[in-house]
Protein backbone atom coordinates (compact mmCIF):
# COMPACT_ATOMS: atom_id res chain seq x y z
CA UNK A 1 0.00 0.00 0.00
CA UNK A 2 1.37 3.42 -0.79
CA UNK A 3 1.51 5.79 2.36
CA UNK A 4 -0.21 8.93 0.90
CA UNK A 5 -3.93 8.52 -0.89
CA UNK A 6 -2.36 9.69 -4.37
CA UNK A 7 -0.03 7.91 -6.16
CA UNK A 8 0.36 8.82 -9.96
CA UNK A 9 1.52 5.67 -11.03
CA UNK A 10 -2.12 4.77 -9.93
CA UNK A 11 -3.53 6.64 -12.90
CA UNK A 12 -2.12 3.84 -15.25
CA UNK A 13 -4.21 1.17 -12.93
CA UNK A 14 -7.61 2.89 -14.04
CA UNK A 15 -8.48 -0.02 -16.45
CA UNK A 16 -8.10 -2.32 -14.01
CA UNK A 17 -10.75 -1.10 -11.89
CA UNK A 18 -13.32 -3.28 -14.36
CA UNK A 19 -11.45 -6.32 -12.87
CA UNK A 20 -13.88 -6.20 -9.59
CA UNK A 21 -16.84 -5.50 -12.24
CA UNK A 22 -16.34 -6.39 -15.76
CA UNK A 23 -20.12 -4.96 -17.04
CA UNK A 24 -20.02 -1.61 -15.33
CA UNK A 25 -15.94 -1.34 -15.98
CA UNK A 26 -16.69 -1.88 -19.16
CA UNK A 27 -19.61 -0.09 -20.04
CA UNK A 28 -18.31 2.78 -18.14
CA UNK A 29 -15.07 2.86 -20.38
CA UNK A 30 -17.45 2.73 -23.37
CA UNK A 31 -19.18 5.31 -22.57
CA UNK A 32 -16.13 7.17 -21.49
CA UNK A 33 -14.78 6.93 -24.89
CA UNK A 34 -17.98 7.61 -26.65
CA UNK A 35 -18.52 11.15 -25.09
CA UNK A 36 -14.52 12.14 -25.70
CA UNK A 37 -14.94 11.45 -29.50
CA UNK A 38 -15.80 14.00 -32.44
CA UNK A 39 -19.32 15.21 -32.27
CA UNK A 40 -21.32 18.48 -32.30
CA UNK A 41 -18.27 19.81 -30.64
CA UNK A 42 -14.83 18.64 -31.51
CA UNK A 43 -12.56 16.34 -29.30
CA UNK A 44 -10.19 19.29 -29.02
CA UNK A 45 -13.17 21.44 -27.36
CA UNK A 46 -13.99 18.44 -24.87
CA UNK A 47 -10.29 18.34 -23.84
CA UNK A 48 -10.49 22.02 -22.56
CA UNK A 49 -13.91 20.98 -21.09
CA UNK A 50 -12.41 18.24 -19.33
CA UNK A 51 -9.50 20.15 -18.06
CA UNK A 52 -11.59 22.84 -16.57
CA UNK A 53 -13.99 20.23 -14.61
CA UNK A 54 -10.78 18.41 -13.67
CA UNK A 55 -10.01 21.71 -11.52
CA UNK A 56 -13.35 22.31 -10.54
CA UNK A 57 -13.81 18.70 -8.78
CA UNK A 58 -10.01 18.72 -7.79
CA UNK A 59 -8.97 15.61 -9.50
CA UNK A 60 -4.83 14.99 -9.37
CA UNK A 61 -5.46 12.28 -12.16
CA UNK A 62 -7.98 14.16 -14.21
CA UNK A 63 -5.58 16.95 -14.01
CA UNK A 64 -2.54 15.01 -15.35
CA UNK A 65 -4.98 13.39 -18.03
CA UNK A 66 -5.90 15.77 -19.61
CA UNK A 67 -2.88 18.69 -19.61
CA UNK A 68 -1.11 15.99 -21.39
CA UNK A 69 -4.37 15.33 -23.46
CA UNK A 70 -4.38 18.99 -24.41
CA UNK A 71 -0.36 18.99 -25.26
CA UNK A 72 -1.41 16.05 -27.27
CA UNK A 73 -3.96 17.84 -29.38
CA UNK A 74 -1.59 21.29 -29.86
CA UNK A 75 -3.58 23.42 -27.30
CA UNK A 76 -1.68 25.97 -26.03
CA UNK A 77 -0.96 26.93 -22.25
CA UNK A 78 -2.93 30.33 -22.71
CA UNK A 79 -6.15 28.37 -24.18
CA UNK A 80 -5.44 25.60 -21.26
CA UNK A 81 -5.10 28.12 -18.53
CA UNK A 82 -8.28 30.47 -20.08
CA UNK A 83 -10.31 27.00 -19.59
CA UNK A 84 -9.23 26.62 -15.93
CA UNK A 85 -10.65 30.47 -15.06
CA UNK A 86 -13.65 29.17 -17.17
CA UNK A 87 -14.20 26.37 -14.21
CA UNK A 88 -12.67 28.75 -11.63
CA UNK A 89 -15.10 31.42 -12.20
CA UNK A 90 -18.47 29.30 -12.34
CA UNK A 91 -16.98 27.42 -9.27
CA UNK A 92 -16.05 31.17 -7.70
CA UNK A 93 -19.70 32.03 -8.95
CA UNK A 94 -21.42 28.99 -7.42
CA UNK A 95 -20.22 30.15 -3.92
CA UNK A 96 -20.89 34.20 -4.67
CA UNK A 97 -24.39 33.36 -5.96
CA UNK A 98 -25.13 31.90 -2.64
CA UNK A 99 -24.69 35.50 -1.48
CA UNK A 100 -28.46 36.32 -2.32
CA UNK A 101 -29.58 33.68 0.39
CA UNK A 102 -27.53 35.34 2.60
CA UNK A 103 -29.39 38.62 1.50
CA UNK A 104 -32.25 37.03 1.52
CA UNK A 105 -32.14 35.56 4.97
CA UNK A 106 -30.89 38.54 6.24
CA UNK A 107 -33.52 41.22 5.31
CA UNK A 108 -36.24 38.33 6.35
CA UNK A 109 -34.58 38.51 9.57
CA UNK A 110 -33.97 42.07 10.25
CA UNK A 111 -36.73 44.54 11.21
CA UNK B 1 19.21 24.68 -24.66
CA UNK B 2 22.04 22.62 -24.92
CA UNK B 3 24.39 23.95 -28.19
CA UNK B 4 26.91 21.03 -28.46
CA UNK B 5 25.60 17.70 -29.27
CA UNK B 6 25.78 14.61 -26.78
CA UNK B 7 29.00 13.28 -28.40
CA UNK B 8 30.84 16.49 -28.36
CA UNK B 9 30.09 16.62 -24.52
CA UNK B 10 31.07 13.04 -23.97
CA UNK B 11 28.06 12.15 -22.90
CA UNK B 12 27.67 8.22 -22.45
CA UNK B 13 23.77 8.72 -24.15
CA UNK B 14 25.92 9.03 -27.37
CA UNK B 15 26.85 5.54 -27.22
CA UNK B 16 24.58 3.12 -29.04
CA UNK B 17 25.64 0.55 -25.91
CA UNK B 18 24.70 2.36 -23.51
CA UNK B 19 21.13 3.27 -25.35
CA UNK B 20 20.04 -0.44 -25.78
CA UNK B 21 21.53 -0.65 -22.53
CA UNK B 22 18.71 1.28 -21.51
CA UNK B 23 15.96 0.11 -23.83
CA UNK B 24 16.61 -3.87 -23.06
CA UNK B 25 16.68 -2.98 -18.81
CA UNK B 26 14.42 -1.14 -16.53
CA UNK B 27 10.67 -1.84 -16.83
CA UNK B 28 11.65 -4.30 -19.71
CA UNK B 29 13.89 -6.64 -17.53
CA UNK B 30 12.16 -6.50 -14.56
CA UNK B 31 8.59 -7.73 -16.50
CA UNK B 32 6.51 -4.81 -15.83
CA UNK B 33 6.26 -3.92 -19.41
CA UNK B 34 6.40 -6.73 -22.13
CA UNK B 35 9.55 -6.40 -24.48
CA UNK B 36 8.65 -5.78 -28.47
CA UNK B 37 9.42 -8.84 -29.83
CA UNK B 38 6.74 -11.13 -26.96
CA UNK B 39 4.28 -7.73 -28.38
CA UNK B 40 4.95 -8.91 -32.13
CA UNK B 41 4.92 -12.22 -31.82
CA UNK B 42 1.69 -12.41 -30.19
CA UNK B 43 -0.05 -11.26 -33.54
CA UNK B 44 2.21 -13.36 -35.74
CA UNK B 45 4.65 -10.90 -36.45
CA UNK B 46 8.08 -12.13 -35.12
CA UNK B 47 10.71 -12.03 -36.56
CA UNK B 48 9.16 -8.95 -38.20
CA UNK B 49 10.06 -8.92 -41.85
CA UNK B 50 10.30 -6.71 -44.63
CA UNK B 51 7.48 -6.50 -47.43
CA UNK B 52 8.50 -4.77 -50.55
CA UNK B 53 10.66 -1.93 -51.33
CA UNK B 54 9.55 0.80 -51.19
CA UNK B 55 11.77 3.71 -50.24
CA UNK B 56 15.30 4.41 -50.13
CA UNK B 57 16.26 6.61 -46.96
CA UNK B 58 19.98 8.14 -47.39
CA UNK B 59 21.34 10.02 -44.50
CA UNK B 60 24.13 12.30 -45.99
CA UNK B 61 25.52 12.89 -42.77
CA UNK B 62 24.75 14.50 -39.01
CA UNK B 63 25.39 17.95 -39.72
CA UNK B 64 23.24 20.26 -39.36
CA UNK B 65 23.14 23.95 -38.14
CA UNK B 66 20.26 23.21 -35.49
CA UNK B 67 20.69 20.82 -32.15
CA UNK B 68 17.37 20.67 -31.58
CA UNK B 69 16.10 18.94 -27.96
CA UNK B 70 14.44 15.99 -29.30
CA UNK B 71 17.12 15.13 -32.37
CA UNK B 72 17.53 10.92 -32.61
CA UNK B 73 20.25 11.72 -34.72
CA UNK B 74 22.01 13.56 -31.97
CA UNK B 75 22.63 16.17 -34.93
CA UNK B 76 24.42 19.46 -34.80
CA UNK B 77 27.21 21.82 -35.98
CA UNK B 78 29.79 19.87 -34.89
CA UNK B 79 28.98 16.03 -36.10
CA UNK B 80 31.81 15.87 -38.56
CA UNK B 81 29.65 12.88 -39.98
CA UNK B 82 29.58 13.87 -43.75
CA UNK B 83 28.57 11.37 -46.70
CA UNK B 84 31.85 11.27 -49.15
CA UNK B 85 31.43 11.73 -52.77
CA UNK B 86 32.54 8.37 -53.33
CA UNK B 87 29.51 7.12 -50.78
CA UNK B 88 27.46 8.98 -53.07
CA UNK B 89 28.41 7.55 -56.40
CA UNK B 90 27.99 4.27 -55.11
CA UNK B 91 24.37 5.17 -53.59
CA UNK B 92 23.41 6.60 -57.15
CA UNK B 93 24.29 3.27 -58.94
CA UNK B 94 22.20 2.01 -56.84
CA UNK B 95 19.18 4.68 -57.37
CA UNK B 96 19.69 3.81 -60.45
CA UNK B 97 18.65 0.33 -60.26
CA UNK B 98 16.12 0.27 -57.21
CA UNK B 99 12.31 -1.30 -57.54
CA UNK B 100 11.87 1.57 -54.71
CA UNK B 101 9.45 4.84 -55.96
CA UNK B 102 10.86 7.21 -53.13
CA UNK B 103 14.15 8.36 -52.65
CA UNK B 104 14.27 10.40 -49.10
CA UNK B 105 17.25 12.54 -48.53
CA UNK B 106 17.66 13.41 -44.82
CA UNK B 107 20.39 14.23 -42.52
CA UNK B 108 21.57 16.76 -40.11
CA UNK B 109 20.65 19.12 -42.40
CA UNK B 110 20.77 17.66 -45.75
CA UNK B 111 22.28 20.62 -48.05
CA UNK B 112 24.98 21.00 -45.60
CA UNK B 113 26.96 18.46 -47.33
CA UNK B 114 29.16 19.82 -49.91
CA UNK B 115 28.47 17.69 -52.59
CA UNK B 116 24.24 18.10 -52.00
CA UNK B 117 23.33 19.94 -55.05
CA UNK B 118 24.97 17.49 -57.06
CA UNK B 119 23.90 14.35 -55.10
CA UNK B 120 20.50 15.89 -56.12
CA UNK B 121 21.54 16.82 -59.47
CA UNK B 122 22.50 13.25 -60.50
CA UNK B 123 19.85 11.50 -58.26
CA UNK B 124 17.10 13.59 -60.48
CA UNK B 125 18.16 11.62 -63.47
CA UNK B 126 17.02 8.51 -62.31
CA UNK B 127 13.31 8.97 -62.44
CA UNK B 128 12.59 8.25 -59.11
CA UNK B 129 8.51 9.12 -58.73
CA UNK B 130 8.81 10.75 -55.36
CA UNK B 131 12.32 12.87 -54.47
CA UNK B 132 12.02 13.59 -51.10
CA UNK B 133 14.78 16.02 -49.37
CA UNK B 134 14.20 16.50 -45.49
CA UNK B 135 14.74 19.99 -45.11
CA UNK B 136 14.46 22.12 -41.64
CA UNK B 137 13.84 24.96 -42.87
CA UNK B 138 15.98 27.11 -40.99
CA UNK B 139 19.13 26.32 -43.31
CA UNK B 140 17.55 28.11 -45.75
CA UNK B 141 17.42 31.65 -44.06
CA UNK B 142 21.09 30.56 -42.16
CA UNK B 143 23.33 31.58 -44.97
CA UNK B 144 23.12 33.66 -48.42
CA UNK B 145 24.73 30.45 -50.24
CA UNK B 146 21.75 28.57 -49.21
CA UNK B 147 18.72 31.18 -50.46
CA UNK B 148 18.36 30.50 -53.46
CA UNK B 149 17.27 26.49 -51.92
CA UNK B 150 13.39 26.96 -52.87
CA UNK B 151 14.65 27.54 -56.56
CA UNK B 152 16.48 24.97 -56.37
CA UNK B 153 14.09 22.36 -55.14
CA UNK B 154 11.66 23.29 -57.84
CA UNK B 155 14.55 22.84 -60.65
CA UNK B 156 14.96 18.87 -59.77
CA UNK B 157 11.33 19.08 -58.77
CA UNK B 158 12.19 17.99 -55.26
CA UNK B 159 9.49 16.91 -52.86
CA UNK B 160 10.26 19.27 -49.26
CA UNK B 161 9.18 17.80 -46.17
CA UNK B 162 10.12 20.29 -43.44
CA UNK B 163 9.74 19.88 -39.70
CA UNK B 164 7.36 22.41 -37.57
CA UNK B 165 6.87 21.38 -34.10
CA UNK B 166 3.40 23.95 -33.87
CA UNK B 167 2.02 26.59 -35.31
CA UNK B 168 3.16 29.22 -32.25
CA UNK B 169 6.21 30.50 -31.85
CA UNK B 170 7.26 29.79 -28.27
CA UNK B 171 6.58 25.63 -28.52
CA UNK B 172 8.86 25.81 -31.83
CA UNK B 173 11.79 27.95 -30.25
CA UNK B 174 12.02 25.84 -26.91
CA UNK B 175 12.11 22.68 -29.15
CA UNK B 176 14.86 23.69 -31.73
CA UNK B 177 15.82 26.73 -30.30
CA UNK B 178 15.54 30.89 -30.52
CA UNK B 179 14.67 32.31 -33.61
CA UNK B 180 13.86 28.87 -35.13
CA UNK B 181 9.89 29.82 -35.48
CA UNK B 182 10.51 33.61 -37.06
CA UNK B 183 12.75 31.87 -40.13
CA UNK B 184 10.90 29.15 -40.18
CA UNK B 185 7.81 31.15 -41.37
CA UNK B 186 9.97 33.20 -43.71
CA UNK B 187 11.64 29.84 -45.40
CA UNK B 188 7.84 28.61 -45.87
CA UNK B 189 6.43 32.30 -47.48
CA UNK B 190 9.74 31.74 -49.64
CA UNK B 191 8.67 27.98 -50.36
CA UNK B 192 5.34 29.28 -51.28
CA UNK B 193 6.53 31.94 -53.41
CA UNK B 194 7.94 29.78 -56.27
CA UNK B 195 4.98 27.49 -56.12
CA UNK B 196 5.62 24.70 -53.27
CA UNK B 197 2.61 23.48 -51.16
CA UNK B 198 0.29 25.26 -53.21
CA UNK B 199 -3.61 23.91 -53.88
CA UNK B 200 -2.71 22.10 -56.52
CA UNK B 201 0.64 22.65 -57.14
CA UNK B 202 2.78 19.33 -57.98
CA UNK B 203 5.85 20.95 -56.00
CA UNK B 204 4.43 19.12 -52.80
CA UNK B 205 5.43 20.66 -49.31
CA UNK B 206 4.58 18.79 -46.28
CA UNK B 207 5.03 19.43 -42.63
CA UNK B 208 6.24 17.16 -40.17
CA UNK B 209 5.17 17.18 -36.72
CA UNK B 210 6.88 15.90 -33.45
CA UNK B 211 5.78 17.41 -29.62
CA UNK B 212 7.73 19.13 -28.04
CA UNK B 213 7.96 17.27 -24.94
CA UNK B 214 7.38 13.69 -23.18
CA UNK B 215 4.30 13.09 -24.80
CA UNK B 216 3.05 11.06 -27.90
CA UNK B 217 1.88 13.30 -31.15
CA UNK B 218 -2.76 13.30 -30.96
CA UNK B 219 -4.56 12.76 -34.00
CA UNK B 220 -2.85 13.97 -37.89
CA UNK B 221 -5.78 14.86 -39.40
CA UNK B 222 -6.79 16.91 -36.39
CA UNK B 223 -3.44 18.87 -35.60
CA UNK B 224 -3.41 19.04 -39.89
CA UNK B 225 -6.64 21.00 -39.86
CA UNK B 226 -5.21 23.38 -36.90
CA UNK B 227 -1.70 24.18 -38.64
CA UNK B 228 -3.81 25.03 -41.90
CA UNK B 229 -5.73 27.23 -40.09
CA UNK B 230 -3.16 28.90 -38.43
CA UNK B 231 -0.66 29.20 -40.72
CA UNK B 232 -2.98 30.40 -43.43
CA UNK B 233 -4.62 33.14 -41.37
CA UNK B 234 -1.53 34.38 -39.19
CA UNK B 235 0.97 34.31 -41.91
CA UNK B 236 -0.39 33.46 -45.30
CA UNK B 237 1.22 29.75 -45.80
CA UNK B 238 -0.06 26.81 -47.28
CA UNK B 239 1.21 23.48 -47.12
CA UNK B 240 -0.14 20.09 -48.55
CA UNK B 241 0.00 17.13 -45.53
CA UNK B 242 1.15 17.14 -42.38
CA UNK B 243 2.83 14.45 -40.87
CA UNK B 244 2.62 13.45 -36.91
CA UNK B 245 5.63 11.42 -36.01
CA UNK B 246 6.28 10.25 -32.60
CA UNK B 247 9.80 10.87 -31.03
CA UNK B 248 11.20 7.51 -30.64
CA UNK B 249 13.53 7.04 -27.50
CA UNK B 250 16.81 7.61 -28.89
CA UNK B 251 20.16 9.70 -28.13
CA UNK B 252 18.54 13.36 -27.06
CA UNK B 253 15.24 12.54 -27.16
CA UNK B 254 15.99 9.75 -24.47
CA UNK B 255 18.68 11.70 -22.62
CA UNK B 256 15.75 14.70 -22.31
CA UNK B 257 13.42 11.76 -20.80
CA UNK B 258 15.61 10.71 -18.26
CA UNK B 259 16.76 14.28 -17.29
CA UNK B 260 13.38 15.06 -17.03
CA UNK B 261 12.59 12.10 -15.01
CA UNK B 262 9.53 10.83 -18.08
CA UNK B 263 11.23 7.77 -19.47
CA UNK B 264 8.96 5.63 -17.54
CA UNK B 265 5.90 7.31 -17.93
CA UNK B 266 6.86 7.65 -21.58
CA UNK B 267 7.70 3.83 -22.39
CA UNK B 268 4.49 3.14 -20.27
CA UNK B 269 2.60 5.43 -22.49
CA UNK B 270 3.97 4.53 -25.58
CA UNK B 271 3.38 0.48 -24.67
CA UNK B 272 -0.26 1.01 -23.63
CA UNK B 273 -0.74 3.00 -27.02
CA UNK B 274 0.23 -0.22 -28.91
CA UNK B 275 -1.70 -0.89 -31.90
CA UNK B 276 -1.41 -4.06 -33.57
CA UNK B 277 -2.95 -2.77 -36.58
CA UNK B 278 -0.03 -0.99 -37.08
CA UNK B 279 2.49 -3.58 -37.08
CA UNK B 280 2.07 -5.14 -40.47
CA UNK B 281 2.75 -1.16 -42.06
CA UNK B 282 5.85 -0.10 -39.84
CA UNK B 283 8.40 1.42 -42.33
CA UNK B 284 11.46 -0.75 -41.52
CA UNK B 285 9.15 -2.99 -43.84
CA UNK B 286 9.24 -1.14 -46.97
CA UNK B 287 12.51 1.57 -46.39
CA UNK B 288 16.11 0.89 -45.98
CA UNK B 289 18.21 3.55 -44.91
CA UNK B 290 21.55 4.61 -45.53
CA UNK B 291 24.15 5.77 -43.27
CA UNK B 292 27.05 8.58 -44.39
CA UNK B 293 29.11 5.91 -44.87
CA UNK B 294 27.32 3.67 -46.64
CA UNK B 295 26.02 1.21 -43.90
CA UNK B 296 22.84 -0.49 -44.16
CA UNK B 297 20.02 -0.74 -41.65
CA UNK B 298 16.28 -1.24 -41.51
CA UNK B 299 15.49 2.32 -40.37
CA UNK B 300 16.89 5.88 -39.54
CA UNK B 301 16.20 5.03 -35.53
CA UNK B 302 18.31 1.76 -35.90
CA UNK B 303 21.29 3.41 -37.81
CA UNK B 304 21.23 5.64 -34.75
CA UNK B 305 21.51 2.76 -32.69
CA UNK B 306 24.37 1.23 -34.70
CA UNK B 307 22.48 -1.98 -35.41
CA UNK B 308 22.93 -2.60 -39.11
CA UNK B 309 20.91 -5.00 -41.35
CA UNK B 310 20.30 -8.75 -40.41
CA UNK B 311 21.82 -9.60 -43.87
CA UNK B 312 24.45 -10.57 -45.73
CA UNK B 313 24.38 -7.57 -47.56
CA UNK B 314 25.30 -4.42 -44.94
CA UNK B 315 27.19 -1.92 -47.22
CA UNK B 316 26.07 0.09 -49.70
CA UNK B 317 29.00 -1.18 -51.89
CA UNK B 318 27.45 -4.54 -51.94
CA UNK B 319 23.68 -4.03 -52.29
CA UNK B 320 21.33 -6.30 -53.46
CA UNK B 321 17.69 -5.92 -53.17
CA UNK B 322 16.86 -9.35 -53.45
CA UNK B 323 19.03 -10.61 -50.93
CA UNK B 324 18.09 -7.46 -48.63
CA UNK B 325 14.24 -8.50 -48.76
CA UNK B 326 14.81 -11.74 -47.30
CA UNK B 327 15.97 -10.87 -44.13
CA UNK B 328 15.06 -10.65 -40.56
CA UNK B 329 14.21 -6.38 -39.40
CA UNK B 330 16.23 -5.84 -36.16
CA UNK B 331 13.81 -4.55 -33.09
CA UNK B 332 14.24 -3.65 -29.55
CA UNK B 333 11.77 -1.41 -27.23
CA UNK B 334 12.27 1.71 -29.41
CA UNK B 335 10.03 0.30 -31.77
CA UNK B 336 7.37 0.48 -29.68
CA UNK B 337 7.36 4.30 -31.12
CA UNK B 338 6.23 3.10 -34.63
CA UNK B 339 3.11 1.48 -33.34
CA UNK B 340 1.78 3.84 -30.60
CA UNK B 341 -1.62 4.86 -31.37
CA UNK B 342 -2.05 5.75 -35.31
CA UNK B 343 1.55 4.36 -35.79
CA UNK B 344 4.32 6.74 -36.85
CA UNK B 345 7.00 6.75 -39.63
CA UNK B 346 8.92 9.38 -41.82
CA UNK B 347 6.01 9.27 -43.97
CA UNK B 348 3.53 9.82 -40.75
CA UNK B 349 0.99 7.73 -39.67
CA UNK B 350 0.18 3.87 -40.40
CA UNK B 351 -2.71 2.58 -39.52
Amino acid sequence: MANSYYDPADLRKFGKITEWSEELGEKFFDYYGKVFEEGALTAREKSLIALAVAHVIKCPYCIDSYTKDGLQRGITKEEMMEAVHAGAAIESGATLVHGVQMMNKYNKLSM
Amino acid sequence: MATKSLKAQQNELATSNKQLEILNGGLFANGELPYFKDKIAEIGHFPLRPTRLEILQINVGYMCNQVCAHCHVDAGPDRKEIMTKETMMQCLEVIKNTKAHTLDLTGGAPEMNPNFRWFVEEASKAGIKDFIVRSNLTIIRANKKYYDLPGFFKKHNVHVISSMPHYTKGKTDKQRGDGVFDKSIKALQELNAVGYGMPNSNLKLDLVYNPSGAYLPGDQGAMERDFKKRLKEDFNIQFHNLFAITNLPIARFLDYLIASENYEDYMYALVEAYNSSAVANVMCTNTISVSWDGWLYDCDFNQMLDLKVASKVKHIKDYNEDVLTDRNIIISQHCYGCTAGAGSSCQGSVA
